[in-house]
């Protein structure tokens, strides 16, 4: 009887799955997107409006060879093997073109892994990992944002200017903190062969014991102090570290700081003077960002975030990959989005055939405060294309097929 | 040196706010016996509703007022929830409890997200105790020191309460022995629900004077539930003395512990946990539990086997499960893959709950050695899928003997808590051992062999090696060994009298138990082509727990019917919306009510008085 | 040969002396009574004998060998055999399956693991349960009895391993008054037929009298009167303690 239950109830669940599937019209043509909605969503709301609004304004301009475009979006609650069954999903049941987004590097991954098995193209719109163009990469995987070591070099540029020799690192302690760091202090040694490194600090991912770090990082006494902590961890390192003193008469460099979406939360507690890569939404000069600016605020009534502009450029990039292919074929497609340039708010940017990278830059400046709200000043924009890897670095490192 | 007298300040002020959260969970644990999963849920809401209050309140009265106030509501929400819920289940299962608190600590998480958006929020500093002293030429944050005042005071309270007040004699009394005190005439309903409120009232604080210090964001109940788990049991559990001192210990350990290992923060109080419990094994300042209360509160029905008309229906599921590639689309088939690796787990923890009275926090530990075990085993060794899998449940299996052997050694909450910091520390060798498992990134490209790779094809192979592996666990349920596991589980008096060795039977069903839960892991690596810490981690442990616990943990195989549909629901619920926590964690509330037996122990009271009718209308 | 013998056993908890050197002997096939009032250390004394607790001082030797360190599963092996003051018995099994799991573990064997438990060791079950007399509950669930029929099932888990010495803490408690001469009388039948040494306390001094061959008096934890019924039952000290305590006869005698 017990089995008789199973039998009934797999039955009632099986048939639940069975019309699961929307029923689309036949002229669309269909991404299948996922990402980390449940689990991040601070980061992956405004990227979700990003993306809506590029399919509004593609499909007003009449959307794909005349075809409409559809999105079927899907949670991956943060697990990697949640992304896999959303994968399939949207592959085997949804028929889906091509997959794009996900947000954590190991889920990013899991899915271009998935990907490769299966053949389909994969748009990666914001994981960071270095491996998902290199030593992981793959034929059907592409990478919109900038990676880790990208975003590492351009602050290793700036880094390399201060007087600073003795420099400390706090990072979460996973594989995006490690690189990052690595990066970082090869990148800055490699410049200023002076540099000392005499402290690092690992908290774990989320539950970093701000207080203790603050002070094991104050006690090796260095001149400057490189971050990769960020959300809830680095909102409580600021604090803790004001008050006691850590920044005081430092200088600090940190990863992805200045991005709102990590920004807005210090409110009047912002850092002053942190030298960051991020997002001056109200103080992009580039042309193309004003009109995206301005159709945003009209639909969202509410600024950009970082993630807006990724999910946006992810959303036109993979109708450009479409376009171009005229096809639904995944070779095809492969063959269109290799070398192809795509319209972005931050400017054109190319999505290098060597490694499947795009060219999408970072802005880098510094933190300040302005009206009680933490800002970016002495913005400059760093295009991506000089900090990626030459073409004999990705030999090396990316397998061949 | 002042460094280090700074150092060891700051250790204390996180070993205090660690301690205001923990003390609450250490009461209701003492007297009600609930592993209240909650706990963190209601810290997380009472950082939210305090920055709500402190924002709309100002000045130095109202922000007191309002960390006060959020306190209050926290401890109400508290109370209507046991009033309304756990009430229903005391005398459900043990662990039942802890299901329905996961459920509702789900429901939390999507309301907190709805009501104030996915953005941290940042409280004001506290009036007053906005900057830093002077310790020893360093600048030391005045509102540490508040904290450091306010747990000492908390304990003495506490101390104080359960002491010197008749409240405290009687709940004192109710946790020794509740019959004599409802023979009193004392309402034991009303003292669970106050010293229910009491806890809750303390995580609430504990979340709302956290605001000075962090930003309310959305994972904080998570952080916190385990550490103050943790710190009660190391502590002993139901005693609160021991929570502050087991508080103390964690903190000054990582507070120092980082200077010499900078990346010590990620498995420490595991360790902690793990040694203070091979060396004492009921905590430092517990006493040993008097007696198992396995059995209490459960009434143990008869387990019997199949007979034939259920073995009919097995081979009629398995027929039925065998054609469903036929008629159904890869993505179902996949689906279905899925359901039957998590049945088999689910009844490999079935096997050690149910038929050995054994709850492992932390089985996840082999299902992920036995992923870990194949991937590596066909990546790093070169080995095909067929040896793959077997070098995963070998793996499994080993780290269930190595483990094991520590924990059979312990019993009750104490057993399950070794179980987890043992999953955890394996977690953290995944997550850091980047050489070999990749780390965070983890393994990919492990994908079946070129003759088991059509979605099909893998289907029928996992319900070949799941089906096999559930009807082995049955068989070896009724097999006499599996009596001799079951016999300790009923009355372990009687079996140790009677000659069966407790260490020596347990060990063996631990390790039956890991390796079959290893054997899914392994297939769970093939069918996702990837592998990663996620595959251990403490959220797979209680979805076991769920499933097994949802089935019904007073039958033989309720947990493979648990798993059946926990799993298809969340795939389905995860697929359709955003908000799968709420609804899932809704779900499960309403089944614990609904069916404090478990769906399958439910389904055969009904049978059982349904046969029982039957009888008398024949007999009249 | 005498197949228990105890010698100055003394047991103390953190100042407390639960038992003071009690030392007795027990002789094969004899029913040995163990009473005293509440508290007097009667189950302490079965505990230390049957190897849960550990005796702070004294020793203690079943058939000639020293029990000294052995867990109760090593003293069952030796040929003991115990029911306890509240039934353990094993609820989620039919009453032949309690029966039969302690004649597995008597045979110690390497367990296939694949066989169904149930069918070891059937037509010896039976015979043990017929000898209590309950033949016709075999394939009851052991968590439907009655406690009377409890208590008569663990006397026969108890005789499984073919035991020469039983113990039995208040073996009739929560019986009512003719069941408790019923199982006693049926105990020392039993004993008889096989020459097994039976140690047993029992509040009712109805069946102490009626069952005992001889008789231990503690109180406060030592011994203070050994013999046969009659004369303990004569002794004065006994009657003080007793009647101190209550009542040492009742209102039936």
């Amino acid at each position: 009887m017990r089995m008789f239950s199973a039998i009934v109830s797999s039955a009632i669940l099986a048939a639940g799955f069975a019309g699961a599937g929307p029923a689309v019209a036949d002229d669309s043509i269909k991404i299948g997107e996922i990402s980390s909605y449940s689990a991040i969503p601070a980061f992956t709301e405004p990227y979700r409006k990003g993306w809506q609004l590029a399919l509004d304004e593609i499909n007003a301009a009449g959307g794909v060879d005349g075809k409409k475009l559809e999105v079927i979006s899907k949670d991956d609650s943060g697990k990697p093997a949640d992304a896999v069954t959303a994968a399939n999903e949207l592959v085997a049941s949804d028929g889906v073109a091509m997959l794009a987004g996900t947000f954590f590097s190991n889920i990013g991954l899991a899915v271009s892994d998935y990907a490769n098995q299966k053949k389909i193209l994969f748009l990666a719109a914001e994981p960071l990992t270095d491996a998902i163009t290199l030593s992981k990469g793959n034929r059907y995987t592409f990478r919109l944002r900038p990676g880790t070591y990208e975003q590492a070099a351009m602050l290793a540029d700036e880094a390399a200017k201060l007087p600073a020799k003795k420099w400390a690192t706090i990072a979460p302690n996973y594989e995006y903190g490690q690189s990052a760091v690595a990066a970082f202090k090869k990148l800055l040694s490699a410049k200023r062969p002076d540099v000392e490194w005499v402290g690092e600090q690992w908290p774990p991912q989320g539950k970093i014991d701000a207080g203790a770090v603050a002070e094991a990082i104050a006690k090796t006494e260095p001149d400057a102090i490189f971050n990769v902590t960020f959300g809830a961890d680095l909102v409580k390192l600021v604090r803790e570290g004001a008050t006691r003193g850590l920044f005081k008469d430092r200088a600090v460099v940190s990863l992805l700081a200045g991005e709102p979406e990590y920004l807005d939360p210090l409110k009047d507690e912002a850092p002053e003077g942190w030298i960051v890569t991020g997002y001056p939404w109200n103080a992009v000069s580039i042309p193309d960002h004003a009109a995206f600016l301005k159709a945003y605020e009209a639909k969202y009534n509410d600024y950009p975030r970082l993630g807006s502009v990724v999910g946006y450029a992810m959303l036109k990039s993979a109708a450009a990959i479409l376009g171009k292919a005229d096809s639904a074929d995944s070779e095809k497609l492969v063959d269109a989005a290799e070398g192809i340039g795509v319209e972005t708010p931050f400017g054109p940017i190319t999505f290098r055939a060597i490694d499947h990278q795009s060219t999408l830059g970072a802005f880098v400046g510094k933190t300040a405060l302005k009206d009680g709200k933490g800002v970016m000043v002495d913005v400059a924009y760093h295009d991506g294309a000089p900090y990626l890897p030459s073409d004999a670095e990705v030999k090396a490192q990316r397998p061949q097929n | 040196m002042s460094f280090y007298f700074v150092q060891f300040v700051t250790g204390l002020s996180s070993a205090c706010s660690l301690f205001l959260v923990a003390s609450g969970l250490s009461i209701i644990f003492g007297v009600t016996r609930v592993v209240n999963f909650a706990h963190g849920a209601f810290y997380m809401l009472g950082a939210y509703i305090g920055y709500t209050l402190t924002d709309r309140l100002s000045g130095v009265v109202g922000f007191w007022g309002a960390i006060a106030l959020g306190a209050l509501a926290v401890a109400a929400i508290g109370t209507l929830i046991e009033m309304l819920l756990l009430r229903r289940i005391y005398d459900a299962p043990e662990l039942f409890q802890l299901l329905a608190t996961f459920g509702v600590t789900l429901v939390v998480e999507d309301l907190v997200l709805l009501i104030w958006g996915p953005s941290e929020l940042l409280g004001p500093r506290a009036p007053g105790f906005t900057g830093a002293i002077d310790l020893f030429g360093q600048p030391f944050p005045t509102y540490d020191l508040l904290l450091i005042a306010l747990a000492p005071l908390v304990l003495a309270f506490l101390w104080l309460l359960f002491r010197r007040t008749t409240w405290g004699v009687l709940v004192r009394a109710a946790t020794q022995d509740r019959e004599m005190v409802a023979a009193l005439g004392v309402n034991q309903k009303w003292l669970f629900t106050s010293v229910f409120a009491l806890g809750v009232f303390l995580a609430g604080l504990g979340g709302a004077l956290e605001l000075p210090r962090e930003a309310a964001n959305h994972t904080m109940d998570l952080q916190v539930i385990t550490e103050a788990l943790v710190v009660v049991v190391i502590g002993g559990l139901g005693s609160v003395p021991g929570t502050f001192l087991a508080a103390i210990i964690v903190s000054e350990l990582n507070a120092f512990g980082i200077l010499v290992f900078p990346k010590i923060s990620i498995v420490l109080v595991f360790l902690v946990m793990a040694i203070v419990l091979i060396v004492r094994p009921w905590g430092l300042l517990g006493r040993a539990e008097a007696a198992a209360r396995a059995a209490s509160g459960m009434v143990l029905s008869r387990w019997r086997p199949l007979r034939a008309e259920g073995r009919l229906f097995a081979v009629l599921a398995l027929a039925v499960a065998a054609l469903l590639p036929l008629v159904a689309g890869s993505y179902l088939v996949g689906v279905a893959t899925e359901v039957l690796i998590f049945m088999l787990y689910a009844a490999s923890l079935h096997f050690l709950l149910a038929g050995g009275g054994l709850a492992s926090f932390g089985h996840a530990a082999y299902f992920g050695l036995g992923s870990y075990g194949a991937a590596i085993a066909l990546k790093a060794c070169g080995l095909g899928m067929e040896t793959a899998i077997v070098a995963g449940t070998v793996l499994g299996l080993v780290g269930a003997l190595v483990f094991g052997w520590f924990c059979v050694r312990l019993s009750g909450v104490y057993f399950a808590m070794l179980t987890l910091a043992f999953a955890q520390i394996a977690w953290s060798i995944a997550y850091q051992w980047t050489d070999v498992t990749g780390g965070d990134n983890g393994i990919i490209g492990v994908w079946p062999s070129a003759w088991a790779a059509s979605p099909a094809r893998f289907y029928w192979l996992t319900l070949a090696l799941s089906a096999g592996g559930i009807a082995l666990l049955r068989a070896i349920t009724f097999s006499p060994f599996g009596y001799a596991l079951r016999a300790l589980r009923d009355s372990t008096l009687r079996a140790e009298t009677i000659g069966i060795e407790r260490r020596r039977v347990q060990w063996m069903g631990f390790v039956i138990a890991g390796a079959f839960a290893a054997l899914a892991g392994a297939l769970y690596a093939f069918l996702k082509g990837s592998v990663f810490p996620d595959n251990i981690s403490i959220s797979l442990s209680i979805d076991g727990l769920v499933m097994v616990l949802l089935g019904g943990v007073g039958t033989v195989s309720g947990g493979i019917v648990g798993a059946a549909i926990y799993r298809s629901l969340s795939i389905w619920v995860i697929s359709h919306t955003d908000y799968s926590k709420l609804v899932l964690g809704a779900l499960i509330v309403l089944l614990v009510v609904l069916f404090p037996k478990g769906l399958v122990g439910a389904f055969e009271a009904w049978r059982s008085v349904r046969t029982l009718a039957g009888l008398h209308r024949q007999n009249p | 040969m005498s197949i228990l013998v105890v010698e100055e056993l003394g047991k103390s908890y953190s100042g407390f002396q639960a038992v003071r050197d009690v030392s007795f002997v027990l002789e094969a096939g004899e029913m040995l009574a163990l009473i005293g009032p509440n508290g007097a250390g009667k189950s302490t004394c079965f505990n230390m004998i049957d190897g849960q607790l550990a005796p702070t001082t004294g020793r203690m030797a079943i058939f000639g060998k020293s029990t000294a360190g052995m867990t109760p599963g090593d003293i069952w092996r030796l040929g003991v055999g115990r029911t306890f003051q509240v039934a353990a018995t094993f609820a989620s099994m039919t009453v032949a399956e309690n029966v039969q799991m302690a004649l597995l573990s008597h045979h110690p064997r390497r367990w296939p693991a694949l066989r169904w438990a149930a069918r070891y060791h059937v037509a010896e079950a039976e015979r043990l349960l017929a000898l209590v007399g309950m033949t016709d509950q075999a394939q009851r669930s052991c968590g439907e009895l009655a406690y009377g029929d409890l208590k008569r099932l663990e006397l026969a888990i108890a005789l499984a391993n073919d035991p020469k010495l039983l113990l039995m803490d208040e073996p009739a408690a929560g019986m009512a008054t003719r069941e408790r001469h019923a199982l006693m009388g049926l105990t020392g039948r039993i004993a008889r037929e096989r020459t097994i040494g039976v140690l047993f306390t029992e509040h009712d001094m109805d069946v102490v009298f009626g069952h005992a061959d001889r008789v231990l008096v503690l109180n406060r934890g030592t011994l203070i009167a050994e013999g046969a019924p009659a004369a303990v039952r004569a002794n004065a000290e006994v009657q003080a303690v007793y009647l101190g305590a209550g009542s040492l006869y009742g209102a039936r005698s």
